[in-house]
């Protein structure tokens, strides 16, 4: 392999990864805070799509008001998927949860097929993402640099909000301890549908961006990516945000330069993130960056 | 009047009662003690006080409100913190950050502003911080400020959490223990810190304590539970002398 193509493949790596790390947080965060796997998130994703598909070709905005349009209303998904189907269990046996995210995610599953149509739509992409930029001999579409650069900044920006804002410290303290935070006067509701806000409008953006990069649009589409971040998190550490990222970034790599290097194995692409988490799950089961837990007895 | 007024409260969990027609009343800068064998209740009734646990049956007052079934949060920004017998500190976070999350209730600006950055926020953001970082260095905690909460000592992490607690701006602060794994210089000097922390904040305060030394000396009345039942209430020296109090700690010597 030429180092050309090397970078190519890196540079797609890097910005598939990307993606994963910006779906893979709002598992994390809200895991870190509520100790639920929220297996909805994946179908979030979708409706993000769905949103921009129809915010362009219903309602005839220009893309980037109907990306924000998708964001905020996303988000606001995010959030009443949490009023509606979790807080009502919140102090019912953990399992209870769960299942109720799995039931939200079959809901927005079959809402999609029916109210969206399960036939396969073309996503609109804007030009400015198609242009093929030639770096030497390495050439790139704009989309592949834009959505990493894109997802960076994001990454960074909620490093920020969760370490130096006071909602950040909030959130740090209701994962470490929820009933001693409210006992210090948070309004931990607020805390952990704001945790739904954000992660849900992270997702958002990954999922338009997925959109962009996958054009083609159905009600399913939510489903692989959804595992592949959950996995992502689970391998950087639940609970953890720059685990979160971490993970995402090894997968994209991971999953793109697998078959670079492999073509042969390119049928086991979706595989490879199954692999990881089964060896991560054998051999470091708190992730790459969790911490140990020694439960006191 | 009365700042805070439990009338006969019971705590039920299934069929065991944890704590039964639990009363207290607590006066303006009073400082009551609440003691008892291990296993009597006494953290119970502090959990149903501070929201933690519904009662199953009674009411709860304070300052004229009635705070029975009240969300924690809300009863926190009312006016009643607490410390843990269990220290509960947010180990993850800095030991300036666990003053400043606990100040969180009394800010005004939105989630927005704070995104944003307006200069209301970025104020009350300053004045918060100064103020945390006076409380800090009231408990000669200053020079531990940028550390790791869960770094601490034993005897830092429990002043910590008596910071954290009144950050809140409590009217009431309710101790959990604050003597436990002290040696008795220590709990000399906490007794002491809790006498000037109640004159310098104007606070009442009611705590749980093993420490008989640090009870007897600065409690001006003391409850005992046993059992979940209130077998005595009185002064210092009235408890001291009480027998039904010997022989819940010491046991009924009988004929054998």
């Amino acid at each position: 392999m030429t180092f050309e193509l090397f970078l190519q493949h890196f540079i797609n790596g890097i910005s598939l990864g990307s993606l994963y790390a910006l779906i893979a947080i709002g598992y994390t965060m809200v895991y870190g805070i509520v100790r639920l796997i929220n297996f909805a998130h994946g179908d979030i994703i979708m409706l993000a799509a769905y949103f921009v598909f129809f915010g362009v070709g219903l309602f005839h905005m220009p893309w980037w008001l109907a990306a924000l349009f998708s964001i905020v209303l996303t988000a606001l998904v995010g959030m009443g998927i949490e009023k509606a189907a979790y807080k009502p269990l919140r102090d019912a046996p953990r399992i209870s949860i769960l299942i109720s995210a799995i039931g939200v995610s079959f809901f927005l599953e079959n809402f999609g097929i029916v109210v969206f149509g399960g036939r396969p739509q073309a996503f609109y992409s804007p030009e400015v993402f198609q242009r093929v930029i030639k770096l030497g001999n390495v050439s790139i579409i704009s989309l592949g640099i834009i959505i990493p650069i894109i997802a960076i900044t994001l990454l960074l920006g909620l490093v920020y909000v969760v370490n130096n804002t006071r909602t950040g410290m909030a959130m740090r303290a209701c994962s470490k301890d929820i009933d001693t935070a409210k006992l210090m006067g948070i309004d931990v509701d607020r805390i952990i549908s704001l945790t739904f806000g954000l992660g849900s409008a992270l997702a958002a953006v990954g999922g338009i961006m997925w959109g962009l990069k996958y054009p083609q649009l159905h009600p399913l589409i939510g489903i692989m990516p959804g595992l592949k971040c959950f996995i992502a998190a689970v391998v950087g550490g639940i609970g953890n945000i720059p685990g979160a990222m971490l993970g995402g970034f090894i997968l994209g790599l991971g999953e793109i330069l697998l078959v670079a290097f492999l073509p042969g194995l390119s049928g086991y692409r979706d595989a490879f993130a199954f692999v990881i988490l089964i060896l991560i799950l054998l051999f470091r089961p708190t992730g790459i960056l969790g911490e140990k837990v020694a439960e006191k007895v | 009047m009365n700042l805070l007024e439990v009338k006969n409260i019971t705590v039920k969990f299934g069929g065991l009662t944890a704590v039964s027609d639990f009363s207290l009343s607590l006066k303006k800068g009073e400082i009551v003690g609440l003691i008892g064998p291990n296993g009597a209740g006494k953290t119970t009734a502090f959990n149903a006080i501070t929201g933690i646990y519904k009662p199953t049956s009674g009411g709860i007052n304070f300052g004229g409100k009635d705070i029975t079934r009240m969300q924690p949060d809300k009863i926190t920004k009312l006016g009643i913190a607490r410390t843990f017998q269990n220290i509960r500190l947010f180990s993850n976070l800095s030991v300036l950050e666990n003053v400043l999350v606990a100040h969180h209730l009394r800010l005004k600006s939105s989630f927005a502003a704070a995104m944003l950055r307006l200069p209301g926020y970025l104020r009350e953001e300053r004045a918060m911080r100064k103020e945390a970082e006076e409380l800090l260095g009231g408990l000669a905690l200053s020079r531990f400020m940028d550390e790791k909460a869960g770094s601490l000592p034993y005897g830092q992490q429990r002043r910590l959490e008596i910071a954290r607690a009144l950050a809140t701006h409590p009217k009431i602060l309710l101790l959990d223990e604050p003597a436990a794994g002290m040696n008795p210089k220590e709990s000399h000097e906490l007794m002491e810190f809790i006498e000037e922390i109640r004159d310098k904040f104007d606070l009442s305060i009611f705590m749980i304590e093993h420490h008989m030394q640090v009870v007897m000396g600065i409690c001006e009345r003391i409850l005992v539970l046993d059992h979940g039942v209130t077998i005595a209430e009185g002064s210092p020296e009235d408890i001291q002398g009480n027998q039904k109090v010997i022989e819940a700690y010491l046991g009924v010597e009988t004929d054998a």
